[in-house]
């Protein structure tokens, strides 16, 4: 079902130092000799900062090939800085580079996940629990944002349609709300009544239990960092980032289609299905092309983020430039 | 340098009959060519230093963009200071200013048609036919190109009345660059607010039934209440870019 395997972990200083490590590579890993050239490449991984995994399961191991580096099209993750120094968290602040430095301190234990509406099943799990229930898994997807870049990012994480299931929803409930933590004490940028906090997001059901929608708890084979969304985040990478809502508290099944925070904001410019479209315009950003995060020239930007094959039965027979 | 330049003064004031351009500036002068050229020195270090965050073709766009902004309100604000306020010496640096804000909207625009979108001049049309932000700060760079080759003496001379017919369009390009900077925003647009206000005082204190009343009250309130003529502004004499 999922092209995307996931991949065994890397350690991160192999990450961080791919690039060069794929110079130094060159031509031999292209004949195969990857796994014996990396050897010496991986001598230091002492840049790695306490990779204390979650789980327990995840041991690091060497990357099997170059191919452990990238996404399923080829191209490179990128750096554990880049994804942890660039975020749009408004929770905090609306500028992208000072998220990570004021979201240090936020508390993410102790942290309770409340799972309820239209199901058979309510319940509510602390952070451990759903660590410890939910084997994690690392899906290296890319992450389109609607303000025209993006990055492609190893997660760990497990499929959001097992939590859903161990809930069973009732066949009433056709949307699933999550909504990211309000504590205006440590999350300062909710003092701005800019915005309705807290943040809400939503999926059809049907798109939350496609096997691409992701629950994840960290990346790079580590806990997440609370400017990426600590200690669980949505990622639905077909759609556009401010869909994968950060911080969860509380997921509901419910019957009618939730408002966004962004669809509340501006309605005309976010949808609730906000999927990746080069053909659905946007009033600033250009949706035709993105720029990678570290690279110069723009590339086009694929239908569904790429994630066509996996994602476009769910809106067959729909005008996607209505329901944008 | 110090000691060749000051040969060079006396010499002209010795022998020379004719006039030579002199490059005699004012501290104020001087101190308004540094802080209009500090924010490209900084970002040409920022962008060798590689410290112009992780999206670096966007920030170099916005950085200027906003210096340029800045800089047309600031040659904007120069003939108020001067007719309403009596700062004469905002007048000789008017040019100047404007001409700082079209430097950095010509790298303003330059990044963004030849590195954001690498001359890819299909792409950067439909980007113009579709986005009311492109279109309307296209337009104000458009206005400024006219405006900046016609800023010298010469031009001056040559265009007698038209030319300040001609910079009165600084105006237009002014309100535009506020439409652009205002719907540029994803979603606080304060900031962008608070510099169309600026703009917005700055051009009702051209009319002239405001500014000559804004003439009274000021000197009336430094004549302690009395009532005295309003000083006639003085006169302009440098080309202006407005």
């Amino acid at each position: 079902m999922i092209p995307i395997k996931s991949s065994e972990i890397t350690p991160e200083s192999v990450y961080h130092d791919r690039r060069k490590f794929m110079k130094g590579v060159g031509l031999a890993a292209l004949g195969g000799l990857a796994v014996a050239a990396c050897a010496p490449a991986v001598a230091q991984p002492t840049a790695a900062p306490a990779a204390a995994t979650t789980g327990g399961t995840i041991a690091p191991a060497a990357p099997a090939a170059s191919g452990a580096m990238t996404d399923e099209l080829g191209d490179p993750v990128n750096t554990f800085e880049e994804i942890t120094n660039f975020n749009n968290f408004y929770e905090f602040t609306t500028d992208k580079e000072k998220v990570a430095g004021m979201a240090t301190d936020f508390p993410t234990r102790p942290w309770t996940v409340e799972i309820g509406g239209l199901v058979n099943n309510p319940a509510i799990f602390s952070i451990e629990d759903i660590l410890s229930r939910f084997d994690q898994e690392e899906r290296i997807y890319r992450l389109r944002c609607v303000e025209g870049w993006s990055m492609v990012i190893p997660w760990l994480g497990f499929q959001l349609s097992t939590l859903l299931e161990l809930v069973e929803p009732k066949s009433n409930a056709k949307y699933v709300r999550f909504e990211t933590l309000l504590d205006p004490e440590v999350m300062p940028g909710q003092r701005s009544n800019w915005f309705d906090w807290p943040y809400v997001e939503g999926l059809r059901i049907d798109e939350a239990m496609n096997p691409l929608a992701l629950i994840a708890t960290g990346l790079y084979g580590k806990d997440l960092l609370p400017q990426n969304g600590a200690p669980l985040r949505l990622v639905t990478p077909w759609k556009y980032g401010f869909k994968s809502i950060k911080s969860i508290v509380k997921i509901d099944l419910v019957e009618e289609q939730p408002t966004s925070l962004w669809m509340a904001a501006a309605p005309r410019e976010y949808g609730f299905y906000a999927n990746v479209n080069p053909e659905v315009q946007h009033p600033r950003w250009s949706q035709r092309t993105e720029r990678r995060i570290g690279e110069t020239k723009r590339r086009e930007t694929l239908p569904f983020n790429g994630y066509g094959d996996e994602v476009a039965y769910l809106y067959e027979g729909m005008n996607l430039a209505a329901y944008y | 340098m110090l000691h060749v330049s000051l040969e060079v003064t006396s010499t002209s004031k010795n022998n020379m009959t004719t006039r030579l351009p002199t490059f005699r500036f004012t501290k104020f002068q001087i101190f308004v060519h540094i802080v209009a050229l500090l924010p490209l020195v900084i970002l040409i270090i920022d962008a060798l230093r590689g410290n112009l965050t992780y999206n670096p073709i966007q920030a170099a766009t916005l950085r200027t963009g906003k210096t340029a902004m800045i800089l047309l309100v600031a040659s904007l604000a120069c003939t108020p200071v001067n007719t309403v306020f009596g700062f004469t010496p905002a007048i000789k640096v008017r040019r100047a200013l404007g001409l700082y804000a079209f430097l950095y909207a010509l790298v303003h625009f330059s990044i963004y048609v030849g590195v954001d979108y690498g001359f890819d001049l299909q792409l950067i049309l439909l980007e113009l036919s579709e986005k009311r932000y492109v279109l309307v700060g296209f337009a104000a760079f458009l206005i400024l190109l006219p405006l900046a080759i016609t800023s010298t003496k010469g031009w001056q001379r040559r265009m007698k009345k038209n030319w300040k017919k001609l910079h009165r369009w600084i105006y237009a390009a002014g309100i535009l660059v506020m439409f652009h900077f205002i719907w540029v925003q994803k979603s606080d647009i304060r900031q962008p607010l608070i510099w169309a206000g600026i703009l917005a005082v700055l051009l009702i204190l051209r009319i002239p039934r405001v500014r000559s009343r804004a003439v009274t009250f000021r000197t009336s309130r430094r004549a302690g209440g009395k009532k005295s003529a309003p000083p006639k502004p003085v006169e302009v004499n440098e080309p202006v870019v407005q």
